[in-house]
């Protein structure tokens, strides 16, 4: 009896690895394999699912002429999404799984700096073009010569948030409640807190506070920011995470204004976050009330066939793929060997020069990273996100 | 001053959930000296239970949300009674029945809690639930403390439900069956006291608790997701060993200890320092007192 359940589970183990050989090598058809490296579950789901929901509209495009134009061939694309739960390890795994097992010539993201600093060092030590949509830390990209990216940087930003907030709210005094265990977030604050001190004075920081990634209880924290007495509060980090912190701050009898950073940009944060968020600024990436051209037209197409107004992360995804997909026009033909292609499909990257995405245009300075506006956007009262601002470089 | 005091208010919200969650490990520890590694997650299906209940009256049957709050309460204390129950039936009592060990109890009980964790996930998404506002919200300030009124119930509920599991503990028949298992539960049945019943009634009292307090936190903190039970639960493990688990004055005091220690940390020290100064904290008791606050060596307990 126990020789019999033995030998049946052996041979299921020989029948499954059996499956997985045959499944591996029975794809004969060539095609274009592009890695999606996304947080589809874990802290900001939504993200996940913005940037994959983009990359569907984007492959159902293409593949609908019967593939992309290659030299004058058309090869049809293939998409590869993978989950890295918006953790660092996971998506350092994630890459690794694309790049070995899944045989990709680019990936595109992770999205969050948090998982974008550490799979970017896999790919560029495995030689594979990355493109990280979202990531806003200077490290992603950071003399890595295979890892670009297209979001402006956090240095540019920062300065972003504090010329708005001074002009604004005529602050002299700012409070900053960050997430320690975020590179974004950590990254963001500290280059604030250098910019809005250079600015005015010393002792204008007033509370500089810290809080974990799963952390639901932030009064402690507040109630110290709360009684330094700041202008305004800057709250660099995710929307799920600033949908409990302004609530709190209100809670705690805090009336004066917050002021945000892209990370703050999702199509979910005014269902989570209602009332409390209504008229507080951010800086993002671009505006969706009020685009124009091809934007638009993005925008359009993205709210009919998913009934909702794309996010920040969705247009960015739509505009990093298409670089990968450009360079790879760019690079003349597609070959079938991996290493070659990848090379070419960095090399073509690399002398990108400018690009006009639907997020605006950029241009793309010798470490990978694009130069380009950011916008800054007020949350009107029925929770749309309207442009307040736009600051260029 | 106005520091001080404001911290205190806050520290005495969120201890209120390490208690009240606490007590719910305490209770099932004292009856069948089984720690219910599930108790975090059965917490976490609370939360959900109270969000689809206070939608589901909000939006199908449009009523206020005083009436809908007043719904919610004993809606979710039922529901997340029968899902702790539901537990005890498939996992625990079969265990039981076949006279395992207490370690694969203890085993069952981590998976268990990662079935509803992942089943959530499989079931509902990753994507968060905004839970509705079910109390309008007023802010008393005085001076510069600010506090609502929803942390105001919080506080006082946890201190209600010690109360009450306090007074049906010491004070009831079925309290002294509780206590009667505990001390010896070979010997109960033979007195003529159903022990399935006694056991089934602890997960009714525990899971109750804990919706109650998935309710309160997901009113409090209204956002939700699957595995927003884990690390909470975790943490009012230890506030309850530290307390004396099988105590309820112990699950009570350690669950507010925990939370006086953590925001007091944040307010003192950078909040990196949080964990790790808390966690030392309780560590020294420990060494003082291996049975926790209110334990006491293998007598009984409850």
């Amino acid at each position: 009896m126990k020789k019999m359940i033995i030998r049946s589970l052996l041979a299921l183990m020989v029948l499954g690895l059996a499956l997985i050989i045959v499944s591996g090598c029975s794809k004969k058809e060539e095609k274009i394999k592009i890695g999606f490296n996304i947080p589809l579950t874990g802290d900001i789901p939504k993200v996940g699912e913005a940037s994959k929901n983009a990359a569907e509209m984007l492959l159902a495009d293409i593949n609908a002429q019967g593939g992309l134009e290659v030299g004058g061939k058309k090869v049809p694309l293939e998409f590869f999404y993978e989950d890295n739960e918006s953790k660092a390890e996971s998506a350092v795994n994630v890459a690794l799984k694309l790049i070995e097992q899944d045989g990709v010539v680019a990936i595109i993201g992770p999205n969050s700096s948090k998982q974008a600093v550490p799979a970017g060092g896999t790919c560029n030590d495995n030689r594979t073009p990355m493109v990280s949509p979202w990531s806003t830390n200077p490290d992603t990209t950071k003399n890595r010569p295979w890892v670009f990216r297209a979001a402006f940087l956090d240095p540019f930003q920062g300065p972003v948030a504090v010329n708005f907030a001074t002009k604004q709210f005529k602050a002299k005094t700012s409070a900053v409640l960050f997430d320690i265990s975020n590179d974004y977030s950590k990254g963001l604050a500290e280059i604030f807190k250098e910019v809005f001190e250079k600015k005015n004075g010393k002792k204008s920081i007033v509370a500089f506070e810290s809080h974990g990634t799963k952390d639901q209880d932030f009064s402690a924290q507040l109630t110290k920011i709360i009684n330094s007495n700041p202008d305004f509060i800057f709250v660099p980090d995710n929307y799920n995470q600033v949908a409990l912190i302004v609530k709190q701050a209100r809670d705690l009898g805090y009336k004066g204004p917050f002021m945000g950073s892209d990370a703050w940009g999702s199509a979910e944060l005014m269902k989570l976050c209602g009332d409390d968020c209504k008229g507080q600024f951010f800086s993002t990436h671009y505006a969706a009330a009020g685009a124009k051209g091809a934007t638009k037209e993005f925008i359009d197409r993205y709210e009919a066939k998913y009934g909702e107004t794309p996010d920040d992360v969705a247009a960015l995804t739509w505009d990093a793929t298409r670089l990968v997909l450009q360079a790879i026009q760019d690079a003349g033909s597609y070959s079938s060997d991996l290493k070659t292609e990848r090379k070419a499909i960095r090399d073509a990257l690399s002398s990108i020069k400018e690009f006009a995405g639907i997020t605006g245009s950029m241009k793309f300075d010798s470490q990978g990273d694009p130069i380009k506006c950011a916008v800054v956007v007020r949350i009107d009262e029925n929770g749309n996100f309207v442009f307040a601002e736009s600051v260029c470089p | 001053m106005d520091i001080l005091i404001q911290n205190l208010l806050n520290a005495l919200q969120w201890g209120s959930f390490y208690a009240l969650i606490a007590l719910g490990y305490t209770l099932v520890y004292g009856v069948l000296l089984l720690i219910n590694f599930a108790h975090g997650d059965i917490f976490m299906v609370g939360a959900y239970i109270a969000f689809f209940v206070a939608t589901a009256l909000l939006g199908f049957l449009d009523f206020a949300p005083w009436m809908v709050l007043a719904l919610t309460v004993p809606l979710t204390m039922i529901l997340t009674a029968g899902v702790g129950v539901t537990l005890e039936r498939i996992a625990y009592r079969p265990l039981r029945r076949k006279g395992a060990h207490r370690l694969y109890v203890v085993i069952t009980a981590l998976m268990c809690g990662l079935i509803l964790e992942n089943g959530n996930l499989a079931l509902l998404g990753a994507s968060r639930k905004k839970f509705p506002e079910l109390l309008d919200k007023v802010i008393y300030t005085f001076g510069n403390v600010s506090v609502t009124n929803l942390k105001i119930i919080v506080i006082f509920a946890a201190i209600a439900v010690f109360l009450l599991l306090q007074f049906i503990v010491t004070k009831t028949k079925i309290g002294m069956a509780m206590r009667g298992i505990s001390y010896d539960k070979f010997a109960i049945p033979l007195m003529g006291i159903p022990i399935d019943n006694v056991i089934v009634f602890t997960f009714v009292l525990g899971s109750g608790m804990a919706g109650l307090a998935g309710l309160l936190f997901a009113m409090s903190y209204p956002i939700l997701e699957p595995y927003m039970g884990a690390l909470i639960g975790w943490k009012a493990f230890i506030a309850a060993v530290v307390g004396g688990i099988g105590d309820i004055r112990g699950a009570f005091i350690g669950g507010f200890l925990l939370g006086f220690i953590e925001v007091g940390v944040v307010a003192l020290f950078p909040s990196t320092f949080r964990d790790l100064f808390a966690f030392s904290i309780l560590l020294v008791i420990l060494w003082i007192k291996p049975t926790g606050l209110f334990g006491v060596a293998k007598t009984t307990k409850i």
